[in-house]
């Protein structure tokens, strides 16, 4: 836990760094062209650091209950975010006792295919870990990964990427 | 005196002629191909009208000789020249070559040969020339059923392959590889089987479930592969001779990334369970099972050094993928990849001095090799994305495959077979019906 941690750091400061980087560029591009500008901005606006915030992808296992939780690049931590979207699934979960559920874990199309495999994996026991942390019965989860198989948008750029990078909550019943 | 010493003198030159007959050197990139004549297959009227029959082949004879001349050319040591220029008939060449005459085309090596229709069955001989030295290299003749006459062209290229570069050929081999179709988004992926020059093409399974990840038994026709048959995510083992095959071991979750261990006799993949993925071996025998690795990161891609020592593999110990080595038993666990970027699917290279990875770095990925300890890291090619690599059986040609970024749209994608050279020269693309990704090398299926 305490290496993930660690982690979790190194990888902020990259992000960090990244933005930096990222913005100084969008600057110098605006001064050349502001329609550029323009559209890198709408890109960036779902998405805090690489983690996708919007809502197209998005599928409801109820009113107000979001299907899906998203991840950063190489990263299996629930953001603030998932977690609230995982807490309304716990909640709606308790509510329906009889359900049981699929937690289908992916990453996107940047990496090997086999650690994707392992990575889809950590990604659903994450989210699983936390609806258990909210009273939901292991018995009730089976965890599925799909690695980069099935990526819910077929884009090569940071955007698709990710959409891509998620946890989906599949009724099984 | 004087006599004598011119006599001592030529009796030396003698024998050093003979052993300096043409050799291509394998080890470095070859930008200068070896200029070769392959006068086609002689072959008498009989036979020929027999083999038409059976094989719907005009001239059998002319077919395993363009088969041969295909295989010299992708090697890319060798420069097969045209036969419009030859000036000897076949059947006469193969008696005995007028050397002044392919010497006059430039050509270096001959091959020469003769197939024949003799009790059912397709007998060839052949014979390699050195055309400088005006000597026989080889003479050699072998029978078998008429079917498996494009194997004929390919031993004869493994021949010819291994008098001139002293290594042993690879073109007698199969790729078992993951046919791909459909959309980016919701790929259809069967296992599929070809020559090693893409000829006898056939799909293994039906595209009813996600396939991924084939891998031969190297000492025999059995692959083992990821399935996920019934949303079950399993190792299996297929027999591709009978078409049976079987779920490997009992575990209550993902089990992937198989491959086989060199004496073919067990498995060694991973299991994924709790967000942990460890690495197993499973003896196909006894059906014991026995766990590697014990680390709560993700230890996966294993693959065996070929004398089943060692294994190396991939995990996230240190925070991101590297590759590391260990005993076979899990011991010794050694970080080797430390250059920039990351690191994944080692595999041990046959000869065992090297092995192949695929890396990631600022947003390319690259196919390389490195010595086992880490060291003399060589980048063979860098692409927007590519993965993957599985050795030719001599450890001279590597196959992985490439997929193409999509555009704005999200269209344009697909995904193919590449070969490249060790070093790091003749890149090229591997001619699949389909799309394709995950190839791997069979064994030499004759030795």
């Amino acid at each position: 836990m305490k290496k993930l941690r660690i982690r979790n750091i190194d990888q902020g400061a990259i992000m960090k760094l990244n933005k930096i980087l990222k913005n100084t560029l969008l600057i110098v591009f605006a001064c050349f062209a502001l329609s550029a500008c323009a559209t890198s901005k709408k890109t960036t606006g779902q998405m805090q650091g690489d983690v996708y915030t919007g809502t197209d992808t998005v599928e409801y296992l109820a009113s107000g209950v979001p299907d899906r939780v998203f991840f950063a690049t190489n990263e299996s931590v629930l953001t603030t975010a998932s977690r609230e979207t995982l807490r309304k699934q716990a909640a709606y979960l308790r509510k329906n006792s009889k359900i049981t559920i699929v937690l289908e874990g992916h990453a996107d199309e940047r990496g090997t295919r086999e650690y994707n495999l392992a990575l889809g994996e950590r990604r659903a026991n994450a989210a699983k870990d936390y609806l258990m942390t909210y009273g939901i019965s292991s018995d009730r989860i089976s965890v599925l990964s799909y690695g980069k198989e099935r990526p819910v948008d077929s884009g090569s750029n940071p955007l698709a990427w990710s959409k891509n990078r998620r946890s989906v909550t599949v009724k099984a019943n | 005196m004087k006599f004598l010493i011119k006599l001592i003198f030529f009796l030396i030159l003698i024998p050093s002629k003979s052993f300096s007959l043409i050799e291509v050197d394998i080890t470095r990139g070859n930008l200068d191909p070896l200029p070769i004549a392959v006068s086609p297959l002689s072959i008498d009227e009989n036979s020929k009208q027999n083999f038409e029959k059976i094989l719907k082949k005009k001239n059998i004879g002319d077919e395993i000789s363009k088969i041969i001349e295909v295989n010299l050319k992708t090697s890319g040591l060798f420069n097969p020249l045209n036969r419009d220029a030859f000036l000897q008939a076949p059947d006469i060449a193969n008696l005995k070559p007028r050397f002044e005459d392919w010497n006059l085309i430039k050509a270096q090596a001959l091959i020469t040969g003769k197939v024949s229709y003799i009790n059912e069955k397709l007998r060839v001989e052949f014979r390699l020339w050195d055309v400088l030295a005006g000597k026989e290299m080889i003479a050699l003749a072998f029978t078998t059923v008429p079917t498996n006459w494009r194997r004929v062209g390919h031993i004869i290229t493994d021949k010819v392959y291994q008098r001139l570069t002293g290594e042993k050929g690879y073109f007698d081999t199969r790729i078992i590889y993951v046919a791909e179709e459909g959309p980016k988004t919701k790929r259809i992926k069967k296992l599929a089987i070809m020559d090693q020059d893409g000829a006898n093409n056939k799909f293994l399974t039906l595209g009813n479930e996600l396939v991924l990840t084939p891998r031969f038994n190297p000492t025999s026709q059995m692959v083992t592969y990821l399935s996920y048959f019934r949303n079950l995510p399993r190792v299996y083992l297929l027999d591709i001779e009978t078409g049976t095959q079987e779920v490997v071991g009992d575990f209550p979750g993902m089990t992937f990334a198989p491959r086989f261990s060199p004496d073919g006799k067990k498995i060694i993949m991973s299991f994924a369970k709790d967000g942990n993925s460890e690495i197993y071996t499973m003896d196909l025998e006894n059906r014991i099972v026995e766990k590697i690795t014990n680390h709560p990161s993700i230890d996966t891609s294993p693959s065996f050094s070929p004398d089943g020592k060692f294994i190396c593999f991939n995990s996230d110990r240190s925070g991101y993928q590297q590759i590391y080595v260990m005993k076979s038993d899990g011991s010794n666990v050694k970080r080797i990849s430390f250059g920039n970027g990351l690191y994944g699917t080692p595999v041990w290279s046959p000869r065992g001095d090297l092995i192949a990875f695929t890396k990631l770095h600022k947003g390319k990925f690259y196919i390389g090799v490195m010595r086992t300890d880490g060291s003399g890291e060589r980048l063979l090619t860098e692409n927007f994305y590519q993965e993957a690599p599985s050795w030719s059986p001599n450890g001279r040609v590597l196959i992985f495959y490439r997929e193409t970024k999509t555009d704005d749209k999200g269209e344009g994608f697909s995904a193919k077979l590449w070969s490249i050279d060790l070093t790091g020269y003749n890149e090229r693309m591997v001619n699949t019906p389909t799309d394709a990704s995950d190839p791997s090398w069979s064994s030499l299926l004759s030795n």
